[in-house]
């Protein structure tokens, strides 16, 4: 009963945020200063011309409820005709708008946009946990010895570096040796899909290089944290009395309990992971959800911003979910 | 309270990393306060740049070089200390301010009150902290009062949650039940009796958000969102990256400001290692519940416990 009570209670939880946000999101671009309608015409257009589009984008409604229009017509129902219902509306329908700049859906530069953010997280985040559970389990195993100052001294350093900078840095100290960005080699006739990937793969790395820096410091502090708690319960000790070998003591005791609130931690990180893409995508050219929110700022391209965002934060409110979740398979006496 | 405060320093002074820390930190507020007198050059000043200027690389005049209109890099980055302590002490107050006040009154009130802000809080510290910054600077402008603003507004949510915690069990203790008994009214009683108690643990906290609303200002210029009459560290940066510093593998522009910015972040992580363990030795609790606090303060480049356990370890 109480599981069912914390799943209701978060399920409550993230709608509401997602509310929140969702009305956040209209009202922010609704103080830009200025008329929306200016960005999108051209100072030489007649003015009926501009009234015709203020129409189309149903800019001439009142914003958040249409009184004028309910008490005219007398139908209740009419006082929803107004810009924010609207949005709502198109929302529902997976409508996010045309953007200023490109004559296009802004849904469908999201869509366009997200397989290479995808490629680029998941790449940056396997990498991440390979090595930063690796480097954190040895480092609980030898605590105290000069491996496990070593590899906290390499985690701080990178947790304290911004991503932005370490992109910088790797950019700088590769080139010439790997492509310095994008996502594949431009006008490139390949011979077979094969030779197209290794194309794409050799793009990936630096910008996925970056990426898992910036991440795995904290993911070898979490994963020394947690095993060393295991390590030093007793049936580790019985294990050892057993005589089973170091490795598999780590593998089959270590590594399985913590294994969970490192989940938890991986859970949250994919969401913020797309907001530190923006950095990394920035500075490699990487044509993903973050190069295209680094645009439309450039831009001012609102539209596309107002989807990106509203995109964002639904994914951390649904990796802050997961989160929730995985905690309930840890430890299901789990409260608020 | 003087004599606490004496046994405070004397308990600060064995923490090696508390000292350098503060050390550090010294450092770069007297650079930022003498940054006329210690810069070589004056950024603001213009110069009469030969093709020879351009991203020139270290020499006698110019020991970090020049940057692509020829202004001396080592004068950039002194510089940019100034606005990138402003931001971050700036920032700070707000997040002190916001967070005292809704972590108190969620604290002392409990019930609904506690509930509702608590909720409210829960809530933006979901929305990803770095697009949200990105998305109202991008609407409202780039001046530093809006950045400042901006990193203030959105980063008081581990505040309040560390003041309640706090406010929890000191409402609890003799003095403040009292307090309540001899009729002395709400506000005395958290203005007078939790507060003091309170704020050790606030300034603790604190100084690793004035190296997050670093980071964020730095995060901010360098996507070119910094205030355009400045230069900061972030700003440079961006400068350096957009015009050709990469492709002519001008480190001397690239590498300074970002060391600079790791130095300002590791100062405040271990001073606030030591103030932390001065004032609360039992901070260690479940690791659940720390990993959780971690984690939502990593993304807020705030992690008190693993960084310091990573700090006790080096």
């Amino acid at each position: 009963m109480i599981q069912i009570d914390y799943i209701l209670r978060k399920i409550t939880f993230s709608l509401m945020t997602l509310a929140a946000v969702i009305v956040f999101n209209f009202f922010l671009f609704r103080i830009i200063p200025g008329d929306p309608v200016a960005m999108i015409s051209s100072p030489r257009m007649k003015p009926e011309t501009r009234d015709l589009i203020r129409e189309q984008y149903g800019l001439d409604k009142p914003i958040w409820l249409n009184l004028d229009a309910a008490r005219e017509e007398d139908r209740f129902a009419a006082a929803f005709d107004s810009q924010f219902f609207y949005y709502l509306k198109n929302l529902s329908q997976g409508e996010l708008g045309q953007s200023f700049r490109q004559k296009q859906p802004v849904a469908d530069l999201i869509a366009m946009r997200l397989g290479p953010t995808i490629l680029l997280i998941l790449t940056g985040e396997i990498v991440a946990i390979l090595l930063g559970t690796t480097l954190g389990i040895i480092a609980a195993w030898k605590a105290k010895s000069k491996i496990d100052a070593l590899s906290m001294f390499v985690g701080l350093l990178a947790w304290s570096i911004p991503s932005f900078w370490m992109g910088i840095v790797l950019l700088t100290t590769a080139r010439g040796y790997l492509p310095s960005g994008g996502y594949e080699t431009i006008g490139a006739i390949f011979d077979s899909k094969l030779d197209h990937w290794l194309d794409i793969g050799r793009h990936l790395v630096l910008p996925a290089l970056t990426m898992a820096i910036t991440l795995f410091g904290s993911y070898i502090m979490v994963a020394r944290s947690s095993s060393l708690e295991v390590l030093a319960e007793d049936y580790i000790l019985t294990a050892k009395a057993k005589g089973l070998s170091t490795f598999k003591i780590l593998w089959s005791h270590a590594l399985k309990n913590a294994a969970l609130p490192l989940a938890t931690v991986i859970a949250l990180d994919l969401g913020y992971a797309l907001g530190g893409a923006i950095q990394i995508e920035t500075i490699f050219s990487w044509p993903g959800i973050g190069r295209l929110m680094f645009d439309s700022i450039a831009q001012r391209d609102y539209p596309v911003l107002q989807g990106v965002f509203l995109l964002l934060a639904v994914s951390v409110i649904s990796a802050n979910f997961l989160a929730d979740m995985t905690y309930l398979l840890l430890d299901p006496r789990v409260e608020a | 309270m003087d004599e606490t405060k004496e046994s405070f320093w004397r308990s600060f002074r064995e923490k090696k990393v508390g000292v350098l820390g503060l050390a550090m930190l010294v450092f770069i507020i007297l650079v930022a306060v003498l940054a006329p007198l210690i810069a070589p050059y004056d950024p603001n000043e213009s110069v009469d740049a030969t093709a020879a200027d351009v991203l020139a690389p270290p020499s006698p005049e110019h020991i970090l070089g020049q940057d692509e209109v020829g202004r001396d890099v080592l004068s950039l980055v002194i510089y940019g200390t100034r606005i990138s302590l402003v931001v971050g002490f700036a920032a700070s107050f707000i997040v002190i301010l916001i967070g005292c006040v809704i972590g108190l009154i969620a604290g002392y009130f409990g019930g609904w009150v506690d509930t509702l802000l608590m909720r409210i809080t829960d809530g933006i510290l979901v929305i990803p902290a770095l697009p949200l910054m990105l998305v109202i600077i991008a609407v409202a402008g780039r001046g530093i009062i809006n950045i400042i603003l901006v990193i203030g507004f959105l980063s008081w949510t581990y505040m309040a949650r560390t003041v309640r915690s706090q406010v929890l069990s000191v409402k609890e203790r003799q003095f403040v039940l009292r307090a309540r008994a001899i009729g002395v009214s709400h506000f005395g009683i958290i203005v007078y009796h939790i507060l003091p108690q309170v704020l050790p643990l606030i300034f603790a906290s604190a100084t690793l958000d004035v190296s997050y609303a670093i980071l964020a200002e730095a995060s901010l210029s360098f996507l070119g969102l910094g205030d355009p009459t400045m230069v900061s560290w972030g700003s440079t940066l961006n400068r350096a990256f957009m015009r050709g510093a990469v492709t002519n593998g001008a480190w001397w522009y690239l590498v300074p400001p970002g060391l600079a910015l790791a130095w300002v972040t590791l100062s405040f992580a271990m001073l606030s290692n030591a103030v932390q363990e001065i004032i609360n030795p039992r901070l260690r609790t479940h690791h659940l519940f720390d990993e959780r606090k971690m984690v939502s303060l990593m993304h807020r480049i705030t992690a008190p416990k693993i960084v310091d356990d990573a700090i006790n370890e080096i």
